[in-house]
């Protein structure tokens, strides 16, 4: 039934002015869990333009569509990383305490392999963080795993912006630096949350200068306007509620004050990462209403990871919190759905509320649930089909959907790999066959190059 | 006849009752148990499970396994309907109770300074309350082996003999009491030959050339096989007469004379292979560790049959054009071609994570029942053990667990675990800590 292509040529031909023939794939005989709590079996898909059309126990076929038969499977929603540090040139700006003049969006790496690895295991959407060296970092930049997309087509366009906090041990810089490095304030809690205070004093006076400026204007009176400080507009944008605090942390204390904080200043934050002590304040999390993003069971790496425990997740999802497993991890992130099985086995959440955690919840945190995280008429068609339950440990993904494109397959993966290996074959061969006489004795060691040619991509 | 119930969802107070630990040992050696109405896989080779059976656990070990065991007057029963019983799950290599808090080199015992250690035993630095082994437990890691040396570091530096490996209960009031076998294998670092490393104290990191780096893994490998010839040499003195003591070589001497395997940690394929002629040429037993790029020298693995135990399956490719799922299908491909596998974590605070390793690769192609072997019955096997340790049948060590399942998928509950014939609290930090805070009255709302 794969017409697809032949039709669109046809139509393009016959009447070049009419709108392209829809782009549809169905995916049937499969279990899908919809990620609202349904389980529809037999189930099926349709995707049109990239988009979800119809989702049920039948759906409808239509001629042109490509059909999946996807019979003893389990289609879930892409799973969404609300904490990845992939496709990124570099993580830290890690020589000023508010780094908020950087961010990771300046250096999406198209290239990075992980983007693809991370689709392999059904990952379709990562939210790409700045590191965690300063107590206010870098902006963040959501994207869709759409590997061959190049940086600026890989951006989840219209996810609101963010940007990264972090507290304790990694910005005051508890751990070994470099000799040579000079010691930079904070280097204690207490600093830590003074350094936010103070960039936030800052950033209000920074918006007040522009009222007044704005105000004279208004007025008629001829002003200059104020210098613009790229340092200090993201916080203006997190005092008026338009750009959302990711924030690294750990400790109950640190978590605590960094609330209390916000609503010193009147805003919210939208998740505490990793949060491995959430369960112990959260109570007080849930009524700031702030979300959490934590690990399944990582623990005892550092002392402020001492007291982490793989309950974390169900107990904050008890006392009301919605809470997400992330990676942090280019590993990590090929297997969350294991990791989100663990909130089955510690602590008792539903198997719905564990696919929740990877999928939705996540979605919901970013601000972006009304295009990705569940499998519902009209939201992206950003999939993943397992060949089990993806819950459990021998669940292999077999094919991953972006906007609706069939991105990663096994099949194809492993019929690929042939190629790739008979090509690398023919270069190393190549290699060890040319002489010497071949070789541009201009260029040391190195084969002759024509213009362009060896320029790093 | 006390009766224990089993446990649905565990809480503290639930468990209470199940709590033998806190009684001295040698009161509980008295004391017998029966585990009835389980069915019970004893991987022994080619039995199929015994569906509905009982095991009598007396004095540290199996007195009986089958469908006909009678509860002796006085045993405490436990009852597992419903439930299956499975050897405790052996680590092939951990660091557990050897560190503490990986960032607080204070709490870090696992690497001394040095290139030539053998004398030195991890058993020595085992902490019995480190708050890692509850956590293993809980999950059903019964015993494990714990290597010194810098393992977690896969590759880069730290080349050379880092001393001996020891195997332990994860249970017990001491590490005497929880010893096994305290000098269960040497631990050696293949030296790497890499023109790239890591400067640790500047945070840079440093080229060098290609003749250079040769040079230092040629003269790093020379020495290694001095010091062997050395050991050969004062061990051949034996007591012919009056000398100086040397416990390095000394330590060296089960080693030469085949006793115990070096247990070489190598990924790169040139390191295996090297590793590989060097043990044979001197004529010592040797067990792979790591082995990311085992696959490439599996024929020659097979043919000297040399175990591999495996690094983390859960990591990444090592090279960027690799399949993505290379660590995957590694061991199932290793097990196809006829090499002995077993997992290990290499860790300590994720040890509890060994049979999802194991259970990782079974989607890529290791058979299930492999796996579970490979964290059960293979690396008792590997380090001597298999009279006591393994399987489930009578006259072993009771080392075993009763889960709700299917011992790797995730969410399978460990039920009980026995170690060394008795059995041991579920509780952990963990536990505790969920517990406590979970107390915690709920806000107003």
């Amino acid at each position: 039934m794969r017409k697809t292509t032949a039709v669109l040529t046809l139509a393009l031909a016959a009447a070049p002015f009419a709108a392209a023939p829809a782009q549809e794939t169905v995916i049937e005989n499969a279990t899908v869990l919809t990620g609202t709590g349904e389980t529809i079996s037999p189930g099926a898909v349709l995707i049109r333009d990239g988009k979800i059309a119809e989702v049920g126990a039948s759906v409808n076929v239509p001629d042109r569509a490509e059909v999946i038969d996807a019979s003893g499977m389990f289609v879930m929603p892409g799973i969404i990383d609300a904490h990845s540090h992939i496709a990124a040139e570099s993580i830290n700006e890690g020589s000023v305490a508010v780094s908020s003049m950087t961010g990771t969006g300046d250096v999406v790496d198209p290239y990075d392999v992980n983007i693809y690895r991370e689709l392999a295991g059904g990952v379709t959407t990562s939210n790409i963080l700045h590191g965690s060296a300063n107590p206010i970092g870098g902006l963040n930049v959501v994207i869709k795993h759409r590997w061959g997309a190049d940086a600026t087509g890989l951006v989840l366009e219209g996810a609101p912006p963010g940007i990264k906090f972090a507290l304790g041990e990694n910005p005051k810089r508890s751990r070994g630096m470099p000799a040579g490095v000079e010691p930079r304030y904070p280097a204690t809690r207490m600093g830590v949350q003074d350094v936010i205070r103070q960039a936030f004093l800052e950033a209000e006076a920074y918006r007040q200068e522009f009222a007044d400026y704005e105000a004279a204007k208004a007025r008629g009176e001829r002003v200059l306007p104020p210098r613009r400080d790229m340092k200090l507009e993201p916080l203006v944008e997190i005092l008026e509620g338009k750009r959302l605090v990711h924030a690294h942390c750990y400790r109950q204390d640190e978590i605590l004050q960094l609330l209390r904080l916000a609503e010193e200043f009147g805003f919210q934050i939208a998740t505490l990462q990793h949060v491995l002590e959430g369960y112990k304040v959260a109570n007080e999390i849930a009524a700031h209403g702030a979300g959490a993003s934590t690990f399944s069971d990582w623990w005892a790496y550092k002392v402020e990871a001492y007291d982490a425990i793989p309950y974390n997740a169900a107990l904050m999802t008890e006392r009301g919190i919605l809470v997400s497993i992330n990676s942090d991890s280019a590993e990590e992130a090929r297997h969350l759905n294991q990791e989100a099985a663990k909130t089955v086995k510690w602590g008792g959440m539903t198997e719905e509320q564990a696919l929740k955690m990877i999928t939705i919840n996540p979605a919901i945190q970013l601000g972006i649930d009304d295009r990705v995280g569940s499998i519902e008429v009209g939201k992206d068609a950003d999939l993943a089909v397992f060949d089990r339950h993806p819950l459990s440990i021998y669940a292999v993904n077999q094919m991953t959907f972006v906007d609706g494109k069939m991105l990663f397959s096994r099949e194809k993966d492993q019929a690929m790999r042939e190629a790739m290996a008979a090509e690398r074959a023919e270069l190393e061969e190549k290699l060890t066959r040319e002489d010497d006489a071949e070789r541009d004795p201009g260029i040391r060691g190195g084969f002759r190059r024509g213009p362009g040619e060896g320029v790093r991509r | 006849m006390k009766r224990l119930q089993t446990s649905g969802f565990r809480t503290l107070a639930a468990l209470l009752p199940l709590v033998v630990g806190g009684t001295p040992a040698a009161a509980q050696k008295e004391e017998s148990w029966v585990i009835e109405n389980a069915r019970i896989h004893t991987l022994v080779e080619g039995a199929a499970p015994i569906e509905s059976g009982s095991i009598l656990i007396r004095e540290g070990r199996i007195v009986e396994i089958g469908a006909d065991v009678t509860a002796p007057a006085g045993a405490t029963v436990v009852d597992a309907s419903g439930l299956d019983v499975y050897p405790g799950m052996m680590d092939s290599v951990s660091q557990l109770g050897l560190t503490e808090i990986g960032a607080i080199s204070a709490t870090v015992d696992t690497t001394e300074l040095g290139e030539m250690n053998p004398h030195l035993k991890a058993a020595t630095a085992i902490h019995p309350s480190s708050e890692h082994l509850p956590v293993a437990r809980a999950n059903g890691i019964t015993h494990a082996v714990v290597a010194p040396g810098r393992l977690g570091g896969f590759g880069g530096g730290g080349a050379g003999i880092s001393g001996q490996a020891s195997i332990v209960h994860l249970d017990g009031w001491t590490v005497e009491e929880m010893d096994i076998n305290a000098s269960a294998g040497m631990v050696l670092t293949w030296p790497t030959l890499s023109t790239r490393s890591f400067n640790r104290a500047t945070f840079r990191a440093e080229r060098r050339s290609f003749r250079e780096a040769k040079e230092e893994y040629d003269r790093q490998v020379a020495e290694l096989g001095e010091v062997l010839d050395a050991a050969r040499r004062y061990d051949a003195a034996g007591e012919a007469g009056p000398r100086e003591r040397d416990i390095r070589l000394a330590a060296l001497g089960p080693v030469v004379r085949g006793e115990i395997p070096f247990l070489i940690l190598a990924q790169g394929e040139r390191e295996i292979r090297a590793a590989v002629a060097f043990t044979k040429e001197q004529q010592v037993k040797m067990i792979l560790l790591g082995g990311n790029e085992a696959w490439k020298a599996k024929d020659l693995l097979a043919e000297s049959n040399i175990p591999v135990i495996l690094g983390p399956t859960q990591r990444l490719p090592g090279e960027e054009d690799d399949p993505y799922d290379r660590p995957f299908t590694t061991p199932g491909e290793l097990h196809d071609a006829g090499v002995t596998v077993a997992f290990a974590t290499f860790g300590s605070s994720n040890s509890r994570l060994l049979p999802y390793e194991a259970g990782h690769a079974v989607g890529y192609g290791l058979p299930q029942e492999a796996a579970v072997r490979a964290i059960t019955v293979v690396p008792a096997q590997l380090f001597g053990l298999a009279e006591d340790f393994g399987t489930l049948e009578e006259g072993k060590v009771a080392n075993l667990i009763v889960v709700n399942g299917d011992p790797l998928e995730i969410q399978t509950e460990v039920e009980h675990v026995f170690v060394n014939g008795v059995p041991v609290s579920l509780d952990n930090r963990h536990l505790s800590l969920y517990e406590k805070y979970r107390s915690r009255p709920e806000r107003e709302r």
